[in-house]
Parts: C-alpha cells; structure tokens; sequence
C-alpha cells in the first residue's frame, strides 16, 4: 500500500537510498514529520539524479495518484483503442492486411495488459480500474472518439495517431517511475513497427488508383487536425504539466512534443505524396521548425466532455464486453475456487504471444 | 477440389470468425488468445491457398458456392460458450489430422509439421475453456451444455473424406512401405491416394474419444443427436453452406470487390 517505511525504502535496490546520502533511513523513534522529510528529500535527490523510483520506495501521494492517473488513461486508451481499428478486421482488402492489423490490435491488448500491470505496482488493481473507466470517472485519449470510415483510416491511424503517441512516449521510456518507464521501452518497439506498417498502407493506396489515393487523402484530412490533439491543451492550459515535468514523469510540455510531431510529418507528408489539411503550415527559418495553424481547442473540449462522434458508441462496447463477459470470468474464478491446481490459464495464451511476436 | 482449398478454407474462415471477437471479449487475456489462435489460422490458409492459387484472388473473389470449409467453421461466434463449442471440435480435429498429415509424406506433411505447433495450443485452449465453462457456474455449465448441443449436428461433416487425403489401403504410420516417388507424384497432383492418407474412421473415432473424455471432465454431456442434418453430410466441402455465411463473405469481400485490379 502507499504507506511505505524508511525501513522499506532502504531495502530497496534501485539508486533511491544512495541518492538520500547519510541523511536517509531515520532512526526508529525519529518524530513523523522528520521521518517524512528526509524521505521526501531522498525521493527528490533520486528524482534528481535521475534514478528509478520502484514500487517499495517511499513516494509522495500525490506523485502515486498522478502515476495512477496516467498510466490508467494510457492502458484505457489502448483498449479503447482497440475499437476503430477492429472495426476493419473483418473488410481489410488483402489477406496480407488482415493479418497486420489483427496483429496490432492484438499488440494493443498486450499493452493494456502490460500497462495494467505497471499500475497495478501502484497498488490498485485491473478491476478497480476498468471500473472506473466503465463509470466514466478515467480517461482515455480523445482520438479514439473519431470514427473509422474507410480502409485508409486504418493508415492514417497508423501514421498519425500511433505517430503523435510515440513522439508522447518515447520520453516516457526515461519516465522517473520504474516500471512504467520499463513497459514504455516495450511498447514503443511495437508502435513503431505499427506506424511503419501504417504510413506504408497509405503509402500503397497514395500510389494506388485514383479512388485509393482519394482516399488516402480523406482519411488524412479527418486525422490530422484530432491527432495534433493528442498531445494535450497548449502549455499555458495545462494543469498537470509543472508537477509531472519536476517530478521527471514527463520530460517535454505538449507544445514542445507537438512542435516536434508536426517537423516529423511534413517532408513524410511530401514523401507520402499526400497534403496536410492546414494551410497555414510553413517551414519559419528563424525557429528553425514548421509554424502551422490554430487547433480548434472548443472541438477538444467537446469530445473531451463526452461530446465526440463516437464517445458514447466507445464507451458502450466496453461495458458491454464486460458486463457480457462477466458470466465467462465468474466461470473462471468458480473453476480455479474448485481445482487448487495453481491457475496458470491467463498466463498461457500471453506467453504464446511473447514467442510468436 | 484439392485438399489445400478445402483446409485452407477451414482456415480462412474460421479466422474471420475469431476476427470477429476483437474488442469483445470477455477479458483481455482472451482479447490476445482469440487474436493469436485467429492470426494463426490465417498464416495458414494463406499458405495453403497460395498452394492452389493467388490467395487474395480466391479469398475475396470467389462467391459462397465455390468455398469448400466446413459448415462448422462458418457458424456466427454466439456467446462465449458457443465459440469455444466451435474451436473445440475444429481444434480437435485439426490437430488429429495435422498430426497425421505431419506423419506422412505426402504434399502437406511439412505445412502440417510447422501448423500442428500452433493447433496443440489452440486445442489446449479450447479444452481449458471447456472444463472452466463446464465445470464453472450453474450458468456457464448450461450455456456451455446449448454451444455443444447447437453444434452437434455441424460436426460429421469433418469426417467425410478429403479428394487427394484419402487413405488408399495404407496410413500415413506406414510410410515405409510406401514408395516414395509414386507418393509424391500422387500427392503433387492432388487425385486420390497419396503418402499422406488419412483413414477418416479412425480420425473420427479418435476424436470422438478426446472430446468425450473433454466433455466428461467438464461434467458435460454429449449431445445425443445427429451428427449431420440431411443436407449437412460433405455439404460444405461441395460448395453448401449455411446461410450466415453468404452475409459473411459479403462483408469480408466487399472492400476488395469494390476496387477491381487495385492491389492493397
């Protein structure tokens, strides 16, 4: 639980009691405000120097909310994330594409799973979690709120969204805790091959017949603008930023990552022989980075709210697998309660995942 | 036709199926295993359509008459129970038939050696499931009890013999009596007999007995009806199919179909 002894902590093997120095590990009968400040200022040594947090170490509250928060809304987002691309499962137009796209919807359940599991050293749990997202009370990204109309939709969520959430992620693989730094390291490997995969089907249907690359053009017209989003508001409406950034959680604000994400698409753009659907894109020689058009942030709000095109449709599937899905987990537990064989049945089809992956 | 379309067709549709589960499952572990055992079967029917054809050509553009999968393979997902229903005697099967295939020499015995990996743990699964729903709750036993029962009558078709796997007076086990160079000739042509014949009797009786010894340990019961309606008996390997199936192809197909010549 969240309440950890100086004991504790200097069992723990990561950096965090070194970095505290002869100031750590507070005699037993120590007052509690003492006792608290010199964790406190071990665990911001650590931070400082850059060395792991770990599950047992101290850490402030509010640094395990804030973890909890976010990392809950990234396991939700992949799941969620599920939705618009399953939607193409069953009409993707080549065997080949089938194949890649139930793959990486695959991965994405891997990494809620993975992710869930980060959280879970927090000491919340899977369950109390998916509740909470099925009650509306966490998040996940606004994108997956747009829906998927056509086959280049699978690209353009490929390119763009798996895109801008690499450019979000790769500074979380240095992420101050742990074990969420560790599954982004994972993750990250699987999201770039997923938007590789995406910028070569758009690149496939851009030099395809004029209908494919008309749509290819659409579906990147209807994902830009959504994807630009998903680095959060502007840094001067950020609430979490300061907090997350001094506590090395994050390690670039929204602008910065959004600056970098728009740099990367333009000359792919241009390669992709496809427009971005923002006129006021232009390369500015000063900055030495591209200036582009004003977000519509009244639409991100929307959808934030629960007003998005497919917010209510999203949300709906999801408690319905679950709440469909409940007789099938009752069954488990009633089985595993019967036969005292350790249950290793959800162990074994992600393990057959790890060596075919 | 060959035997590679009518197990490719196995293959290929059954995945569909599974595909169908993505983002519906009842917990995410099986969001993975329904995804993997359904990638699985489609890395399989495309090698095996490519050993009749072009596997993109005659996935999307052929229509329902001219597909030759099992009814069973074909039958809308249902609820969780009556999925697993469908992946236990199809798993089952294609592991005893693989299995035999990969003892053989005849034109599938590698594809099958590599496939039978992958069908053990997709029977593994299915079996685990069986015992989990069977011998779960009251409700998980009753809707597992309807999946077996609904499914019944889908599953004698499995053994009506295959056009070039058939037995011709020798097994697959006996294959040092067999002459290797006939054999090959035989299977690389797909007419009748080869190295890798199957004696669909005792495929039949095998896999009776390891879904009965399933179902029992799950304190199921095996359904007592017939196991082929009257025009159920060989009807998907001739090109009949159950009418779900025409809605299916409509929607795996209609993005391909739509864009004549395009490639993907």
């Amino acid at each position: 639980m969240a309440a950890v002894t100086a004991d504790q902590k200097t069992q723990s093997t990561s950096g965090t009691a070194k970095a505290a120095g002869t100031g750590a590990g507070p005699a037993a009968g120590t007052a509690p405000e003492a006792a608290d400040a010199a964790l406190l200022a071990a665990f911001d040594a650590a931070v400082a120097a850059d060395d792991r947090i770990e599950p047992r170490d101290w850490m402030p509250e509010a640094y395990r909310a804030t973890l909890i928060r976010q990392m809950a809304q990234h396991a939700h987002s992949e799941i969620i994330g599920m939705q618009p691309e399953a939607n193409w499962i069953t009409r993707a137009p080549s065997l080949r594409r089938k194949a890649i796209l139930m793959a990486k919807v695959q991965d994405e359940a891997g990494h809620g799973l993975y992710l869930y599991s980060a959280a879970e050293t927090l000491g919340t749990s899977r369950e109390e979690l998916l509740d909470k997202l099925h009650a509306g009370r966490q998040r996940y990204s606004s994108i997956f709120n747009y829906p998927t109309l056509t086959w280049a939709d699978v690209g353009a969520i490929g390119w763009l969204v798996d895109g801008a959430a690499i450019t979000n992620q790769v500074p979380l693989c240095r992420c101050s805790y742990g074990p969420y730094a560790r599954a982004m390291v994972r993750i990250c490997k699987e999201e770039s091959f997923h938007q590789r995969q995406g910028y070569e089907l758009l690149l496939a249907l851009s030099r395809g017949t004029e209908a494919q690359h008309a749509m290819a053009q659409d579906a990147v017209d209807r994902w830009w603008w959504p994807s630009l989003m998903m680095f959060g508001p502007p840094d001067d409406a950020s609430s979490h930023s300061e907090q997350s950034m001094a506590w090395k959680i994050k390690r670039h604000s929204n602008d910065e990552l959004r600056q970098r994400f728009v740099d990367i698409c333009v000359p792919q753009a241009e390669a992709l022989g496809l427009t971005l659907p923002d006129p006021d894109i232009r390369w500015n020689e000063e900055r030495g980075q591209h200036d582009f058009g004003a977000i519509d942030w009244t639409e991100f709000q929307q959808v934030l709210k629960g007003n998005g095109p497919c917010n209510e449709q999203r949300i709906t599937q999801r408690r319905r697998a679950h709440e469909e899905g409940a007789w099938v987990r009752d069954a488990a537990a009633a089985y595993a309660a019967k036969h005292t064989t350790p249950s290793t049945w959800t162990a074994q089809p992600a393990q057959h995942v790890e060596e075919t992956a | 036709m060959s035997a590679a379309l009518a197990l490719g067709d196995d293959a290929l549709v059954l995945s569909h199926r599974l595909g169908e589960w993505a983002g519906h499952a009842p917990v995410l572990e099986e969001e993975v295993a329904l995804a993997n055992i359904a990638l699985d079967l489609l890395g399989q029917a495309r090698v095996l359509l490519s050993l009749v054809g072009d596997a993109d050509e005659l996935a999307y553009l052929r229509e329902e008459r001219a597909f030759r999968n099992l009814q069973l393979v074909e039958q809308p997902n249902g609820d969780f129970a009556h999925t697993i229903a469908r992946q236990l005697y199809f798993s089952v099967y294609q592991h005893l038939l693989y299995e035999r295939l990969a003892a053989g020499d005849g034109e599938f015995a590698e594809l099958a050696a590599k496939a039978v990996k992958e069908v053990a743990y997709h029977r593994d699964h299915a079996e685990q499931w069986v015992l989990r729903l069977g011998d779960g709750t009251a409700e998980s036993h009753e809707r597992m009890q309807a999946g077996l029962e609904a499914l019944w009558r889908f599953t004698g078709e499995m053994f009506q013999p295959i056009e070039g796997l058939d037995a011709t007076g020798t097994t697959g086990t006996t294959d040092t009596a067999g002459t290797p160079g006939t054999t090959d000739t035989a299977g690389a042509t797909g007419t009748s007999g080869s190295g890798s014949g199957v004696d669909w009797a005792e495929l039949e009786s095998v896999w009776l007995s390891a879904v009965t010894a399933t179902v029992e340990r799950a304190t199921l019961t095996l359904p007592t009806g017939p196991r082929t309606g009257a025009w159920a008996a060989g009807a998907g390997r001739q090109g009949l199919h159950t009418e779900p199936f025409g809605r299916m192809l409509a929607e795996m197909q209609h993005l391909h179909r739509s864009h004549p010549g395009a490639s993907w």
